[in-house]
């Protein structure tokens, strides 16, 4: 695999910047209800992290590093209100149900993590793959998380009635748990145990014995 | 205002209601005293950012917050968001500086914990929330208080949980962060089930 595709590729599975780097996990809790939302916040955080790893890359050798950290998070402010905007004029039932998720972005730990540990050191393109690459692995956990949520929690996808309910004559009683906050933590819980004891370098090891609290 | 303050705390606390934070909450959880020098500082600043913000919002940002200039048709809300960004950047910077020059001992106890918090969505979403929910200034210092408080206790009783657990033998891929989530789903029911609290 050559590198281009390497930067593109390995963020969405073996170096996926939810479960192996713990970043951005907030929203990829919070928005997973129902796959519609995951979707449309996936879609955001993509445009972001895409289009803020380019412009950071492109300017990276005439920002002085003292000021670097105001500067991405100004570009990446700018970009996350133009995305909220737009959410809010064509799509304003779903940016209702985002409701602050969308504007969180801003403190989303992978756009501002890329931007400081990728784009401030590579070409504008690769940024961008890189960009694309990371935006893609955070979706892929969002997609998985809110289509068992939903379909479990409401039996619906996008929408659509999937699995017939009790309530109107099929067979399927919804698990009122799956549409609650502690179903996305036990879920997501299980995903990364899941990644991990497929990819077993990736397990934390044993705390060591030497390791007794924070520097002082 | 009491209802405002307990729901702050427990069934709409940030970290386990709403998954605010949670990178750093999942970072920082591995000791109980870096866990209880964080969440002091959280309680902290949330404190006196929301508010902040909340006055922000209400004096000049908000729909027709400017007509005391004669621009009641004006509604900067757009710039909320990055203006919220800069109260939390200036106020913890102020925040550190103060610390570091009259009380040294609080610094040395807080002040790695201080430039984490800048980049915390459970900061910046509590002060996005106040503007939501339009609150009163009055309730925008209730809230900060409680919810930066349930931050507080939430991450603390992770903390004192983990430390115990690290000690045990668990599945390799359960291991440290894995179990963190699950443990954090418990703790998350088990806040939930203060909505049953009736008040007068």
């Amino acid at each position: 695999m050559n590198d281009r595709l390497r930067t593109l590729v390995d963020p969405i599975v073996v170096a996926n910047p939810v479960t192996l780097q713990v970043l951005g996990i907030c929203s990829a809790l919070a928005v997973t209800t129902s796959l519609t939302t995951a979707l449309v916040m996936s879609g955001a955080l993509i445009v972001v992290l895409t289009l803020s790893n380019g412009i950071i890359s492109l300017i990276r050798k005439q920002v002085p590093s003292s000021i670097r950290l105001i500067v991405q998070i100004t570009i990446i402010a700018s970009l996350v209100i133009v995305v909220d905007q737009l959410l809010q004029a064509y799509l304003f039932e779903i940016s209702q149900r985002l409701s602050v998720f969308v504007s969180l972005i801003v403190t989303n730990c992978i756009v501002l993590g890329r931007a400081e540990g990728f784009a401030m050191k590579n070409p504008p393109g690769a940024s961008l793959l890189d960009g694309i690459g990371n935006g893609l692995g955070y979706a892929v956990i969002l997609i998985a998380i809110g289509t068992i949520r939903e379909l479990l929690g409401a039996g619906t996808l996008l929408g659509v009635a999937i699995l017939p309910l009790a309530s109107e004559g099929g067979w399927f009683t919804p698990l009122g748990l799956m549409s609650l906050p502690p179903s996305a933590f036990f879920l997501l819980g299980g995903l990364v145990w899941a990644v991990r004891s497929v990819l077993p370098e990736q397990a934390e090891p044993m705390r060591d014995a030497n390791d007794a609290g924070p520097p002082r | 205002m009491t209802e405002l303050l307990l729901r702050a705390v427990f069934t709409d606390n940030l970290a386990l209601a709403y998954f605010l934070g949670m990178c750093t909450f999942l970072a920082v959880s591995r000791h109980l005293e870096t866990a209880f020098g964080l969440g002091l500082a959280m309680i902290v600043v949330e404190t006196i950012t929301v508010p902040i913000n909340n006055l922000l919002f209400t004096r000049l940002l908000g729909p027709g917050a400017l007509s005391w200039l004669g621009l009641g048709e004006v509604d900067l809300s757009f710039l909320m968001l990055i203006a919220s960004i800069g109260v939390i950047a200036a106020t913890v910077q102020i925040l550190e500086m103060i610390l570091d020059r009259h009380f040294p001992r609080l610094y040395v106890a807080l002040g790695i914990y201080l430039p984490l918090i800048t980049v915390n969505c459970a900061i910046l979403g509590a002060s996005l929330f106040m503007t939501e929910r339009r609150y009163t200034f009055d309730e925008s210092v209730v809230y900060g208080f409680g919810s930066g408080l349930g931050w507080a206790l939430a991450i603390w009783a992770l903390a004192a949980l983990r430390e115990r657990i690290d000690e045990s033998h668990v599945p390799t891929g359960l291991r440290g962060l894995g179990l963190a989530f699950i443990l954090t789903g418990f703790m998350s029911m088990g806040f939930a089930v203060f909505g049953g609290l009736k008040f007068g």
